[in-house]
């Protein structure tokens, strides 16, 4: 789906999500501004072996449902799948929500790596609590958005979450959406090394650790049932948990927090996992 | 309101034959874009439009008009549905006014820098702040570096047969279309309206996206893409006219870029554009009665601007605008452009009314030489 010798940086976790896009049949992607933007390739040329639309920030899931709606006017099948970073989803917030009420017909595809990295690391609502950006210098004071726990409150037909570190996971989440109908969203963790400031090499063990610990949750919802990815399974208990700061303390963005600030992430972490549980059906 | 019995009263000209009915220009334009058969519309409600969108939905509910209606959160998002709809190869179709405009500039330029034909209804209205719902044409002209064909109607008649030549004219060159009326004066103002149908011809477009095409659109561009897209679309813009002109003719023979009313032996030339138009002329006849030699150059469209038929006005020129950039009218700096001088009056703005009776005494003024430049206050 994504040609080698891409514009990406090294260890982009974004390169590696768009390589599994070859779970869905017949995809178009909508692309508003971002890293993505720039992963797809530039004028006159294109990484991405699919048709790709690219669209301004805020407008990517209504510029995706205009061209369902064409298609479905036409009598042409495809898979459109509004393709956009946790910035996009940011500013086309209301876009989104409109898009999940009308439940249409496509898939959101929201690679989350916690903050504006295209424009150089501004915070965002998904930056993950007290992470250092080059907006929130001390460390940011609000809480990041659940934006997968938004979309189950539009009851939309299919919510998931997945991360880089679980790629057979990931696939099989894409492979489900595309071969379901309605209104798709899976939110997508992906480290960043140089927003997060951790080598290239660790992307996969950074976001492997963020399920460890509890501070990624995996799950999907479907036909009102919320239950718990087999891969992230264990986690729920916090017993099983691997210490918090192990994940912390291997990323830049976290260094200067202290002992006390960890247990009060701890803390946090925990109150949204305690959401969960009570919406799981497991 | 939410009437789903058939409109009777334009049934008869759906089988091909021409009826006269009473329309406001809103309705008209419903009716024209009823004929021009759009796959998807899409449109976030604001005064004095909604009546527009409101007569499409209940078209599409009575199903009359197989088209898809996408409710939207906001006109950014208007905008953006229609995009992606044309994109795909949809014909599409949005309607919006002030501040809605405003709220999907962004938008705009995107699908006229995408060459993707669309057509929008813009029911003129002053933006705020303060708060005004009334008419004048501070908003319709924001569109006027964006790359649009933006036509202003005069009445009803125009305003429906203008809807109908937007959809052909931009998809024969790839651009964006704005129908502009105004508010109330013309928007809910009812007048006799001949509905006919001209038959467009299919969609047609220079390109769309589809599933399996290896095909990016609008990836980031270096160095002279970007600038020559621009070109381009300036260019085509400009040669735009020339479609405009051709097909006059099909769609109600109103003149063209520009309609010229008593100017042929005219010394005094009056240039202005919109619903207000129909009351300058009354203004003019009675000049004419008393012996001024006195015309009026109507301009049917803001872009592609009507540079030939201004360049040949002679004798003295006065612009009266309804909208404004600094002290000056929009309209007064695209005139002076054309290396005429000539004197601007700024009126009407936020509903400001100017009839018959006002228009006589500035233009009174204006011949006898004693017009005060500057605003109508």
């Amino acid at each position: 789906m994504i040609l080698p010798g891409n514009t990406s940086c090294q260890g982009c976790p974004i390169s590696l999500a768009m390589r599994c896009l070859d779970e869905i049949e017949n995809p178009v992607l909508v692309i508003p501004a971002g890293c993505s933007t720039v992963v797809a390739g530039l004028h006159p040329n294109s990484a991405m072996k699919i048709p790709v639309i690219h669209v301004p920030f805020a407008s990517t899931n209504a510029v995706a449902c205009g061209v369902k709606k064409a298609y479905d006017q036409l009598g042409i099948k495809a898979n459109v799948i509004a393709w956009m970073g946790d910035g996009a989803a940011d500013i086309g917030f209301a876009t989104l929500s409109a898009s999940a009420v009308r439940k249409d017909d496509l898939i959101t595809i929201v690679v989350d790596n916690e903050a504006y990295m295209n424009t150089g690391t501004q915070a965002s609502l998904s930056t993950f609590w007290k992470a250092k950006t080059t907006t929130s210098p001390k460390g940011k004071g609000d809480e990041r958005r659940n934006l997968a726990l938004i979309m189950i409150a539009h009851k939309a037909d299919y919510v998931a979450t997945a991360t880089v570190g679980y790629i057979e996971d990931l696939r099989r989440k894409f492979r489900k959406a595309g071969e379901m109908s309605g209104f798709r969203f899976i939110h997508l963790h992906s480290p960043c090394p140089p927003g997060w400031r951790f080598p290239s090499e660790k992307t996969i063990e950074i976001a492997r650790k963020a399920v460890a610990s509890g501070a990624w949750a995996l799950f999907e919802y479907h036909q009102g049932r919320l239950r718990f990815s087999p891969v992230g399974r264990r986690y729920v208990e916090k017993e099983n948990r691997i210490p918090l700061a192990d994940y912390l303390k291997s990323q830049g963005r976290f260094e200067h927090l202290s002992v006390e600030e960890i247990e009060e992430l701890e803390k946090v972490i925990e109150e949204e996992w305690k959401i969960l549980r009570k919406l799981s059906t497991d | 309101m939410w009437d789903l019995q058939g409109d009777l009263q334009t049934e008869g000209y759906r089988n091909g034959s021409r009826i006269r009915v009473l329309l406001t220009s809103n309705e008209a334009i419903a009716e024209a874009v009823r004929i021009a058969r759009p796959e998807v519309i899409a449109a976030y409600p604001i005064t004095p439009q909604s009546p527009i969108v409101e007569r499409l939905a209940n078209m599409i509910a009575r199903g009359e008009l197989n088209a898809s209606f996408v409710r939207v959160e906001s006109e950014h998002s208007a905008m953006a549905v229609i995009h992606g709809a044309a994109t795909a190869g949809a014909r599409v179709f949005t309607a919006t006014s002030s501040h809605g405009l405003a709220y999907m500039y962004e938008m705009c330029w995107w699908i006229a820098g995408s060459r993707l034909p669309a057509v929008m209804a813009v029911v003129t209205r002053s933006i705020g702040a303060p708060w005004n719902i009334h008419g004048d044409h501070t908003d319709i002209v924001l569109l006027r570096d964006a790359g649009w064909i933006i036509g202003m109607a005069e009445n009803a008649q125009e305003a429906f047969d203008m809807t109908l030549q937007a959809f052909y004219v931009s998809e024969e060159v790839n651009i964006p279309f704005a129908v502009g009326i105004d508010a109330f004066t013309m928007s809910h103002t009812a007048e006799v309206v001949e509905l006919w149908n001209p038959r467009l011809p299919e969609r047609k477009q220079a390109y769309r996206v589809l599933p399996m095409d290896k095909f990016a659109v609008n990836a980031v561009t270096m160095g002279k893409a970007r600038m020559k897209a621009r070109y381009d679309l300036a260019l085509d813009l400009e040669n735009s006219a020339n479609v405009i002109e051709r097909t006059d003719k099909d769609f109600g023979n109103h003149g063209g870029l520009v309609e010229k009313y008593r100017l042929e032996d005219a010394d005094y030339a009056v240039v202005m554009m919109g619903g207000w138009c129909g009351d300058a002329k009354d203004a003019i006849d009675a000049l004419r009665e008393e012996g001024y030699k006195i015309g009026l150059l109507r301009l049917r469209f803001l872009r592609p601007f009507p540079k030939k038929a201004v360049k040949e006005l002679g004798g003295d020129v006065l612009v009266v605008d309804r909208s404004n950039s600094d002290l000056r009218g929009v309209l007064g700096i695209e005139v002076s452009a054309c290396g005429i001088e000539a004197r601007n009056l700024v009126a009407g703005i936020g509903g400001v009314d100017v009839g018959v009776e006002e228009f006589y005494k500035i233009f009174k003024k204006f011949v006898d030489n004693k017009i005060d430049l500057g605003w109508y206050l």
